[in-house]
């Protein structure tokens, strides 16, 4: 028996094919072009054209939270990241190394950058800008909209922006609006928290979690629009700038 | 399938109520529910719902499986409050499920580092709820306070530094305004702390070190330095009487774990039960089964509370199968010995003093040619739970019978290195005994016992449906009658080995039994 059961701790890290090397070894410039090439048709979908995330992270920065080392940026392009909407590929280790040069040279081509007080920033967070009515920053904060604690991680200065000024220009699938009519006539409208066929899970705005078989259900009704205001004309460009420069120093230092 | 829409209602109302202490204090006032890691702050594992019961549990049927997409060992016990499940995940990670459906309402995935320390797989065992947060222990050593309600990080504590060998495999406990956490890291000779923090702002509210540093009553147990490297660490739930207002907690195997040359003496507080106030940390009393510890004998298995009448005066005791083949009967009061005898083949102790200390047999110390000795590293008991049931007033556990080869080594201890001093085997042709025993809990009386094919990684519920659950290695979950023992369900969930304990809820007026099989959750309900 403690044989078998050697054998299943041993089994614990991933099958991994994971080149031993410290270095990219396919990072000339010839290389990064045939990067650039393969991230447009691969990876840009979600990541946008320079890197400046939208769907999926922004990679043009300097630091990739999850990709410290050339072999773990190697291992995220290869194999994703599981449980997120990062797949894995099956490009071979000479094209993902491609790929990994073209992302390592767009933080440091990126020229999205605000110059905004991240001091001030968070004043207009907290005060003027009514945001953790609806986003939670550490303990602080509402539960309507997305948590915020490590957007500067995942989000560029453009993308944050865009957010600002137009939130219904790139509507993403989680925090979808939903109403529910039971067929007995009560109405629950709140944050979409899943749904298949046959269920849907719906927090409503006290906070109240619900759940139906949509067999009891009269009536679902999923809205393609987002909840969150525009701030054009109601912030400042400077106080923009100043939210900006504030989110990017959440990384999920929370407390 | 119809749910009435009056139960829908009653469930909204529910949902809007927050997990307070009270509530904790009381879990039998709410049995749908699932409040704590062992069902009630005494250790119980029982259940006072009887919808599933020893003349329906036949027609028991899967309502929903929840996979993990990890292939790390699946351990933790779910907690559900008003129709939701809060499961951790391996390695780090938890999910909040509808338990109507399956279907998770949100899901937390952390990012570890590369260079963990782990001895024995990257599990969690669990979370802790208090108020509207959840509470969970990653692998890199911090605990996290995350939003019930939409599963943000409201606040992220570092607990110990893991690249000192340390990690968090344990599930929370919450006591009054306080989260107590403990840590792993016993192969790696990490000194054990247990832990409490304030469970609104994630600040520290005490500290207790398992290894009493200099001029700490204790450190006298331990050869020169070697207290630094002293291990003992807590790494499964303990237990809270809110009568004596201490909490009760096992403490892992001294480091090195096989060569006790480097730190001769008693090892305190290694392999014992520690009684700290809930408020202060402070220690009350120390009960250790095991002084000078050389087989990796953790005291890592869950203390169960009861009252009962042993010689004629009524007690408040603390019954402990423990890993080392004797069952033990202290009293949580003063943590005095009251009864000790093994309960499974055992090979090290001719038995136990007055005390309850060991009387060592001589030559079962590991040696470099090894040593055969009697229980296993493995041990009688281990982390998995036991149950208590005050309708049998039975006490059921998952009992182990084998023995190992044990070896000594070198053992250098350098900072956030394995630090285990040897090894073992198993004895070529043995063939491990596994059991469900019912024990009456003062004498540690057999009343009924079902054997297993091999010896269990799975604890058990009891349920005053008459019923205990539990799981075998070769992938079924059973349920067996109470008070006899004889099988009344099985179902075949996997081809993995299941390492986990039965809960159970209820929801919408149903009853379901819910454990995690292999590298699934399953919540079985009769429709």
């Amino acid at each position: 028996m403690i044989p078998v059961l050697l054998w299943f701790l041993f089994q614990a890290a991933p099958l991994m094919d994971l080149p031993n090397v410290t270095e990219n070894p396919y990072a000339a410039a010839a290389d990064i072009a045939l990067g650039q090439k393969l991230y447009k048709g691969r990876c840009a979908g979600c990541h946008g054209l320079t890197g400046d995330g939208g769907k999926g992270a922004n990679l043009a920065v300097r630091d990739l939270p999850r990709a410290q080392t050339e072999q773990a940026l190697y291992r995220v392009v290869r194999y994703g990241i599981p449980e997120t909407e990062m797949p894995a590929t099956l490009m071979a280790p000479r094209e993902v190394w491609q790929i990994a040069a073209f992302v390592r040279s767009l933080g440091s081509a990126s020229q999205d950058a605000t110059r905004g007080n991240a001091a001030a920033g968070e004043q207009v967070v907290s005060a003027k800008g009514g945001c953790l009515q609806c986003h939670a920053i550490g303990l602080k904060g509402g539960r309507m909209g997305p948590a915020l604690s490590d957007i500067g991680g995942k989000r560029s200065p453009g993308h944050l922006r865009g957010k600002l000024l137009d939130p219904a220009a790139d509507l993403v699938d989680t925090f979808r609006l939903a109403t529910v009519t039971t067929k007995d006539g009560r109405k629950i409208t709140g944050v979409r928290l899943n749904e298949d066929p046959f269920s849907i899970q719906i927090r409503d705005f006290s906070d109240g979690i619900h759940s139906f078989f949509k067999e009891q259900l009269a009536s679902v009704h999923v809205e393609r629009r987002t909840t969150m205001p525009s701030y054009k004309g109601r912030l400042s460009a400077a106080e923009i700038e100043d939210v900006v420069a504030y989110l990017l120093t959440l990384r999920g230092n929370v407390q | 399938m119809k749910i009435p829409a009056i139960l829908l209602v009653c469930a909204l109302a529910a949902a809007a109520q927050q997990l307070t202490y009270e509530r904790l204090l009381h879990p039998e006032k709410e049995p749908s529910n699932w409040l704590t890691y062992s069902g009630n702050y005494a250790g119980h594992r029982h259940s006072p719902l009887t919808q599933i019961n020893d003349s329906n549990v036949g027609k028991l049927k899967v309502a929903w499986v929840y996979q993990t997409n990890s292939l790390q060992k699946f351990e933790a016990t779910p907690i559900v409050i008003d129709g939701i499940m809060y499961v951790s995940e391996p390695p780090s990670n938890m999910a909040a499920i509808d338990t109507r459906t399956g279907r998770a309402l949100w899901r937390y995935r952390r990012q570890l580092p590369d260079d963990l320390r782990v001895c024995c797989g990257q599990v969690n065992r669990g979370v802790a709820v208090l108020g509207d947060l959840v509470y969970l222990g990653t692998l890199d050593g911090h605990l996290l306070a995350l939003d019930t309600k939409t599963g943000a990080i409201r606040w992220d504590t570092v607990v110990v530094d893991y690249k000192l060998g340390y990690s968090i495999t344990v599930a929370p406990l919450a006591v009054k305004d306080k989260i107590v956490i403990g840590v792993a890291g016993g192969e790696y000779g990490a000194r054990g702390v247990l832990d409490a923090y304030h469970a609104r702002t994630g600040k520290q509210a005490w500290r207790f070190w398992t290894v009493p540093g200099p001029g700490e009553p204790g450190n006298e147990t331990w050869k020169g330095d070697s207290w630094k490297s002293g291990a003992a660490d807590t790494w499964v739930t303990g237990a809270f009487d809110p009568a004596t207002n201490l909490i009760y907690w096992g403490t892992g195997n001294p480091g090195p774990d096989w060569n006790g040359e480097v730190r001769l003496g008693d090892n305190l507080y290694s392999d014992s039960i520690v009684a700290v106030d809930a408020d202060s940390g402070k220690l009350k009393w120390y009960f250790q089964f095991t002084p000078h510890d050389v087989h990796d004998w953790d005291a890592t298995e869950v203390p169960v509370l009861i009252d009962a009448e042993v010689r004629g005066e009524k007690r408040k005791l603390l019954l402990f199968p423990n890993r080392n083949a004797f069952y033990y009967v202290l009293d949580r009061v003063t943590g005095k010995f009251l009864l000790g005898k093994p309960y499974a083949k055992q090979t090290w102790a001719k038995g136990l003093d007055d005390s309850g200390r060991p009387i060592r047999v001589e030559g079962t110390t590991p040696t470099l040619q090894g040593v055969k000795v009697w229980p296993s590293v493995a041990g009688a008991n281990n982390w998995y739970s036991p149950a208590y049931s005050p309708v049998t007033n039975l006490f059921y556990v998952a009992v182990r019978d084998s023995g190992a080869v044990y070896y000594t080594g070198e053992a250098v201890y350098k900072p956030g290195e394995r630090f285990d001093g040897g090894g073992f085997r198993a004895i070529a042709g043995e063939e491990e005994q596994g059991f469900i025993r019912a024990y009456k809990p003062t004498t540690a009386e057999v009343a009924w016992e079902y054997k297993l094919h091999s010896a269990p990684w799975a604890g058990v519920l009891s349920t005053a449906g008459n019923l205990v659950f539990g799981a075998t290695n070769e992938g079924q979950i059973f349920a067996l009658n109470a008070r006899t023992g004889a099988p009344l369900w099985r179902f075949q969930a996997t081809s993995l080995l299941v390492r986990s304990n039965p809960m159970t809820y209820a929801v919408d007026g149903k009853q379901y039994i819910a454990m995690t099989l292999g590298n699934s959750l399953y919540a079985f309900t009769i429709e």
